[in-house]
């Protein structure tokens, strides 16, 4: 974890911290700004879960902070209960095998 | 700027020397990859700590001049 702002820092632990379900994306739920974060998006929406979305466009140092604190490369990023669960292509995948929907019935 | 298939799979292949990586290059332009790799250095390891293994191969590249490279990762060969 480089270089990353304590400021971020602690503003995403606020933020997952505080939330079961949180979206780092680009863009919002309702418009989302890039295909990747649109696919998640839908998916969570998909299967009935609620989330926060949290637009990493809208704030620059929140988007490389998250990227530190996750040691993730890409946007966007999904949380729950604390833990980071994966980028777009693991959460495609657990969208397909019934994963995704499984976790948030645990 | 942006990288070749080979380039990509050179650089996965440096990094974890079992893999079989295969590329494809999802729209002709040499922009948006996908691949798919399996190694047996995955066996154990969290899906998660797979891609990461993938990404740190790429050594900062994914996300820069790799824009979109679309990651799948098995451990059985």
């Amino acid at each position: 974890m480089s270089n990353i702002d304590e400021g971020v820092q602690s503003r995403i632990e606020k933020e997952i911290n505080s939330n079961d379900v949180v979206l780092f994306m680009k863009g919002t739920p309702v418009f989302p700004q890039c295909g990747f974060s649109s696919m998640v998006s839908q998916a969570l929406s998909h299967i009935g879960v609620e989330f926060k979305g949290i637009d990493v466009l809208a704030e620059p140092t929140l988007r490389d902070g998250i990227k530190s604190f996750s040691d993730w490369p890409t946007i966007p990023q999904l949380y729950y209960k604390g833990e980071f669960i994966g980028g777009c292509d693991i959460v495609k995948e657990m969208y397909e095998n019934g994963e995704l929907k499984a976790l948030f019935a645990k | 700027m942006s990288m070749s298939a080979n380039e990509i799979e050179n650089m996965i292949k440096e990094a974890i020397p079992d893999s079989i990586v295969v590329i494809e290059d999802l729209r002709g332009d040499g922009d948006h990859y996908s691949a798919h790799v399996k190694s047996e250095l995955f066996n154990g390891k969290s899906k998660i700590q797979q891609h990461q293994m993938v990404y740190k191969a790429l050594k900062g590249k994914m996300g820069q001049e790799l824009h979109a490279l679309a990651l799948k990762t098995s451990s059985d060969l």
